[in-house]
């Protein structure tokens, strides 16, 4: 008989072979699934070839290989990187995908399941959680060795428990719930842990919300999100062709390091200023703020229920003058249903610039970034200092109204107040 | 003996190094650009042996491995810090570069100053006075013995194969 866990406990443990699990503990487990990007790549494909003396992988069919970040190529280094990636894949006939969308929404359409472990060579990994899956970040070498062993080591994390409870008011999103909570913990607050959120509240929330919510967490330094994957989770991976490979609940009793009750009906549109995701205020108190330009998109916020939102507003709409919207679909999945819907037309009409979907300037080093002392208000997962562009430059995160209401604006401002 | 570079809380990757040098060829190619956006002259200055001291956080956001890498190849000998970012943490285990948390070191030096850091004891020395610092745990301290995470595997042959061949 075992005690009460939680979910990641439970994932961990299974993962393990073993019965139960407890906080820090250390644990060689069976990796699930082993994603990876552009960004990271290259490099471990160099460690492969070059510092292995026995080079193998333990099972090609686990590993999903995207091309999201410098997308399309920017640069002849870019260049060498993404064929180094390519030719490698092909070689040993590795899953790929070039230029079809975000990876963490790649995957979350066509591969995650309940109850995995997945690694992914990005920190964002954790948006798996919103189905039901233990979904962390990694660097490269800790990639290679899951890829060459098909295992890897993990501390089992303390979990921190939100329960949530009432529903979002009209105008308010999940963006808006995820930096809430971030402002509340901080930017370290929940360091090597996991983020378990659930209660009625979370029933009011859809796939897309939920993936937003996973998503974030890392910017509290959460090692992984979960939620239990309830109807909703079910109803969309089923919609996808896939079946979970375990549900896990956590169990009456389960050992959480604190927990939260969160009334969603409280929240309000929120704001996170330069320079830290954590740095948080109510989007009225950044009224006025002049913006250069505005971002839609990102594995956080570039999904359809996200671009509807945009639509929304700059329907019968112009983009301020001063101002470039750029708006970018997480995969070419949302591109498409945002074509069938009219969306398009919508942004074209209103001014915007619609680009194929890729990580952009979320991650500024491709499209769209940003100049010395200008000012952007992005969707994207983080204002760090320099990260849309020049270092001495400016990112305000919001939700994809907010960010649409100020690209019509000129200014930061809301929707209610257009 | 090696001099000490400071920096803040909330260090993030991105300060580290900057995601338009991600996708270089090589560390080798990147690593000019470290802490380009906090300091322009830090690669430069910095010398083999010298060490990070840093506030809370050191690692926060990506999990770029290039982060701790740039720092290894450009020949900084252990980054102590009040408290790290777990897959920045992780990561320069993995690769190889000696990690600490030292919770009084980051108050009482400053840039420039000499230190010398006794990873196995758990001690750093700045101006005669020793300060304590949180020993790693035995397995993480083990993969760092070894060298990294890769040259373990190329010893232990991981999934019961021959690796040393």
């Amino acid at each position: 008989m075992t005690g009460p866990m939680t979910m990641a406990e439970k994932i961990i443990a299974a993962a393990a072979g073993v019965n139960e699990v407890r906080p820090g503990d250390i644990h060689t487990v069976e990796v699930d699934q082993l994603m990876s990007n552009d960004g990271t790549t290259h490099l471990t494909i160099d460690m492969y070839q070059k510092q292995l003396k026995n080079p193998r992988i333990a099972d090609v069919s686990r590993l999903v290989w995207i091309v999201d970040h410098n997308v399309p190529c920017d640069s002849p280094k870019t260049a060498a990187s993404h064929k180094k990636m390519r030719d490698f894949a092909k070689e040993h006939g590795i899953t790929f995908y070039e230029g079809q969308g975000v990876c963490h929404q790649i995957m979350m359409e066509n591969h995650v399941r309940p109850g995995e472990l997945v690694f992914g060579a990005d920190s964002h990994t954790c948006a798996y959680g919103a189905l039901g899956a233990f979904g962390t970040g990694v660097g490269c070498t800790d990639y290679l060795y899951a890829m060459v062993t098909g295992k890897s080591w993990v501390l089992v994390p303390e979990t921190l428990r939100f329960n949530l409870t009432g529903k979002l008011k009209e105008g308010v999103y999940a963006r808006d719930l995820i930096l809430t909570i971030i402002g509340q913990i901080g930017a370290n607050g929940a360091n090597y842990k996991a983020m378990e959120f659930g209660g009625e509240g979370l029933k009011t929330l859809n796939m897309s919300d939920r993936i937003c919510i996973c998503n974030l967490c890392v910017e509290a330094g959460a090692k992984t999100a979960l939620m239990e994957a309830d109807e909703v989770a079910l109803a969309y991976l089923k919609e996808h062709g896939r079946e979970p490979k375990h549900v896990f609940h956590s169990d009456e009793g389960a050992q959480y390091a604190r927990v939260y009750d969160i009334d969603l009906g409280g929240i309000e549109p929120i704001v996170a200023k330069p320079h830290f995701v954590d740095n948080v205020v109510p989007a009225k108190e950044c009224l006025g703020v002049k913006i250069d330009e505005a971002f839609a998109g990102s594995c956080n916020n570039g999904r359809i229920e996200d671009l509807r939102a945009v639509a929304d507003i700059l329907k019968g709409r112009k983009v301020h003058p001063l101002v470039r919207f750029l708006i970018v679909p997480a995969s070419n999945t949302v591109y498409q249903q945002a074509l069938q819907e009219g969306l398009m037309d919508i942004f074209m009409e209103a001014g915007a610039i619609v680009m194929n979907a890729n990580c952009s300037v979320c991650w500024g080093s491709c499209q769209g970034v940003i100049g010395e002392k200008e000012v952007l208000i992005s969707t994207g997962t983080r204002n760090f200092k320099g990260r849309a562009g020049h270092p001495d430059s400016f990112v305000y995160l919001a939700s994809a109204a907010t960010v649409a209401a100020s690209a019509v604006a000129g200014s930061i401002t809301t929707a209610d107040r257009l | 003996m090696g001099r000490v570079f400071r920096f803040h809380k909330d260090v993030d990757t991105d300060q580290i190094i900057a995601s338009q040098y991600l996708l270089y060829p090589s560390i080798n190619e990147m690593k000019v650009h470290a802490f380009e956006s906090l300091d322009e002259t830090f690669s430069s200055r910095v010398k083999p042996g010298d060490f990070v001291v840093a506030d809370e956080n050191f690692g926060c956001g990506s999990s770029r491995e290039q982060a701790p890498s740039v720092l290894k190849a450009l020949g900084v000998k252990a980054v102590a810090a009040k408290s790290f970012a777990r897959i920045f943490y992780r990561n320069a285990i993995n690769i190889g570069l000696p990690v600490i948390v030292c919770r009084d070191l980051y108050d009482h030096v400053k840039d420039g100053d000499e230190m010398e850091l006794d990873m196995s004891a758990g001690v750093a020395v700045v101006n005669g006075v020793e300060y304590s610092c949180t020993k790693l745990p035995e397995y993480m301290q083990g993969i760092l013995d070894q060298g990294g995470l890769i040259a373990s595997l190329n010893v232990e042959g991981a999934d019961g194969q021959e690796g040393a061949e």
